[in-house]
């Protein structure tokens, strides 16, 4: 009985101090006098506007140049994202989680112009999980609608900046608004080229290769292919990230300390560089990304072989 | 007499070593144990060059620290441990680099065949995934007997990944979901008697989803459906990334990846992993409860290069 007590103790201090590490890892005074976004004023200055829902949205404003610290030649052509930690932004602000999802929105519109300026091809975010569907409903509800107004009020400065929206995932169980506002979406932008960013909704990494699977053996019983000829290149053919040249990221960025992929992607991460931030999602911002492209540039990426 | 107290010594050092690992051990498992931790054993070559050594020195570094590590877990209460010993991919490097590789695996399994016995009482049954026959014969025959002797033991499992890569197996398990579903529509077709029973027999086995692949179709195929997914993957060396290594399965596991080289993984890489694991345990078994499909039994391999017989085109 004692000993067992002592166990529990000694366990639970290696377990503090690990939290407490971790802690100190991710402290940052950055983002602490942060105003709460809803009831925030208009920052024109700046180059943004808010809209009567809280939502941001860039008009113009200057940005700043290619950083000294990168080389250009090393640049990943696709980057994904796992936006990790909007929820516990908003708790550690007394704020409700919607505030920390639109706090998040804003870490993306940073994030996109980034990507366009510094010539990444493509930008894969994890907007929402197959496995997001278990939540209140009340919260899947917001996020959907959420998602609706992001893509409306992004819609111009897509075609503005020449950037291409798609939409991978299970649209099965999209509400039909969403859906309509994907559609519009999609093929308004899908002749720009600059950056081609993709947003991950209802989306598995499991659910993507089996779809991939589906679709196969509907051809293979239609007579078109043989069953000799599924291979890794048809298979990843029938992906949904089918819809760039690009279909496997070169870097993947996970926010908050989660060491872990949730289903994001998996057969295209099969040679992805990982990088954890431990920094919340709307706590991301232009250094903390340009700290990821830094540590991503250092990486000898061998794919099983020789050094490169 | 120097000799004998320095042995002496050694020996006591040894027994309190062992004393204070099971108190840890004790400790650690006031929390879950991982039932799986999977393994990619990166950094003997560069363990090999930093210490001015032959590529062969660094592999057979790495085999040792492979030794401890595969005791620690069986000392923990780990159930199953997965090693990603050779790639698919690994062909590419250099012949003499391979063949170091495969010389090693060679003698290695024959000296576990010689020492059954050791084997037998750390109960370790030992399982080969990958595509065996990708090997040369003298491996593959040596692998199917190192299987058939272990399979009876069961205290701890090891999956040794030899030739193995996710999107073979991943490719694998497709075409054979396709062929399962090809013959249940033939089989529906062969029902009917007429053009119009033909159309209302294929739909009610699509309804029934007999002939539809769905997600259990293809995991029901996965050479590594004989074990439970992984709870934690460790790749040594600071390298951050899978490498084609269980990417079907690593879905929901905690990765950590340890600056030191595979040959200079000690013990507490191995329980930082694992509180690591614990500190979030609780959260992702809940969220499995919530997500949970109806799971395949698993079965006790007989030869595991069965899985991946099929030549598969790249």
């Amino acid at each position: 009985m004692l000993s067992s007590r002592v166990n529990i103790i000694i366990r639970n201090t290696i377990i503090l101090s690990q939290v407490i590490i971790n802690f100190c890892r991710s402290f940052s005074l950055q983002r602490v006098g942060v105003p709460p976004i809803s009831g925030g004023k208009p920052s024109e200055e700046e180059g943004r506007r808010m809209d009567d829902d809280g939502v941001i949205s860039v008009c113009g404003g200057s940005l700043e140049d290619f950083p000294a610290t990168l080389q250009r030649e090393l640049m990943p052509k696709h980057v994904a994202v796992i936006m990790d930690g909007n929820r516990r932004w908003a708790q550690q602000r007394g704020v409700p989680s919607s505030a920390g999802h639109k706090a998040g929105a804003e870490s993306l519109r940073q994030l996109v112009e980034l990507c366009s300026r510094w010539r990444i091809k493509v930008l894969t975010v994890f907007a929402f999980s197959f496995e997001n569907w278990i939540r209140p409903k009340v919260e899947v509800e917001f996020m959907m609608q959420f998602l609706e107004r992001l893509m409306k009020s992004e819609l111009e400065s897509f075609k503005r900046d020449n950037i291409r929206l798609s939409v991978i995932g299970d649209s099965s169980k999209l509400p039909k608004s969403l859906l309509e506002m994907i559609h519009e979406a999609e093929e308004s932008t899908k002749q720009n080229s600059k950056l081609h960013l993709i947003l991950a909704i209802s989306y598995g990494g499991k659910y993507d290769i089996a779809q991939a699977c589906k679709s196969i053996a509907r051809q293979a019983k239609e007579g078109a292919i043989e069953l000799e000829d599924i291979t890794e290149s048809l298979i990843e053919q029938e992906l949904e990230t089918k819809c760039t040249k690009y279909p496997c990221p070169d870097l993947l960025i996970r926010t908050s300390g989660e060491l872990r992929v949730s289903n994001f992607l998996l057969w295209q991460l099969a040679y992805t560089e990982f990088y954890f931030e431990q920094k919340l999602w709307p706590d991301f911002g232009k250094d903390e990304f340009v700290e990821a492209l830094t540590s991503f540039q250092q990486r000898q990426r061998r794919y099983g072989g020789l050094n490169t | 007499m120097e000799t004998q107290i320095g042995c002496g010594a050694n020996q006591l050092f040894k027994r309190v070593g062992t004393f204070l690992r099971k108190c840890l051990f004790r400790v650690l498992s006031v929390g879950e144990i991982p039932n799986h931790i999977a393994f990619i054993l990166d950094g003997n070559r560069r363990y090999a060059r930093k210490h001015n050594l032959a590529v062969e020195a660094g592999y057979r570094a790495g085999f040792v620290s492979l030794l401890s590590i595969l005791k620690y877990c069986s000392e923990m209460g780990v159930k199953h441990v997965t090693i990603f010993a050779f790639s698919v991919d690994n062909f590419k490097r250099r012949p003499h680099e391979v063949q170091c590789v495969m010389d090693l695996m060679l003698e290695k399994m024959e000296v576990l065949l010689k020492e059954e016995n050791v084997v037998k009482q750390y109960g370790v049954r030992i399982c080969f995934i990958g595509s065996l026959k990708l090997l040369s014969e003298p491996i593959r025959i040596a692998a199917e007997k190192v299987t058939k002797a272990t399979a009876k033991n069961t205290r701890t499992v090891i999956f040794i990944c030899m030739a193995y890569s996710s999107g073979n197996e991943i490719t694998h398990a497709v075409q054979h979901s396709c062929i399962d579903k090809l013959e249940n529509h033939s089989q529906a077709r062969k029902h009917a008697k007429t053009h119009d029973d033909v159309n209302e027999c294929v739909e009610e086995h699509e309804k029934e989803g007999t002939t539809m692949v769905k997600l259990e179709d293809v995991e029901k195929h996965m050479c590594m459906r004989v074990a439970p997914d992984p709870d934690i993957i460790i790749r040594t060396s600071g390298e951050n990334r899978l490498s084609n290594f269980l990417l079907w399965q690593t879905d929901s596991c905690v990765l950590y990846a340890p600056a030191a080289l595979w040959p200079e993984i000690g013990l507490w890489h191995l329980v930082w992993a694992v509180i690591n694991f614990q500190r979030y345990h609780s959260y992702l078994e809940k969220k499995r409860k919530q997500l949970i499909l109806p799971q395949e039994q698993f079965f006790t391999p007989t030869i595991s290069s069965d899985c991946c017989k099929q030549t598969l085109k790249r």
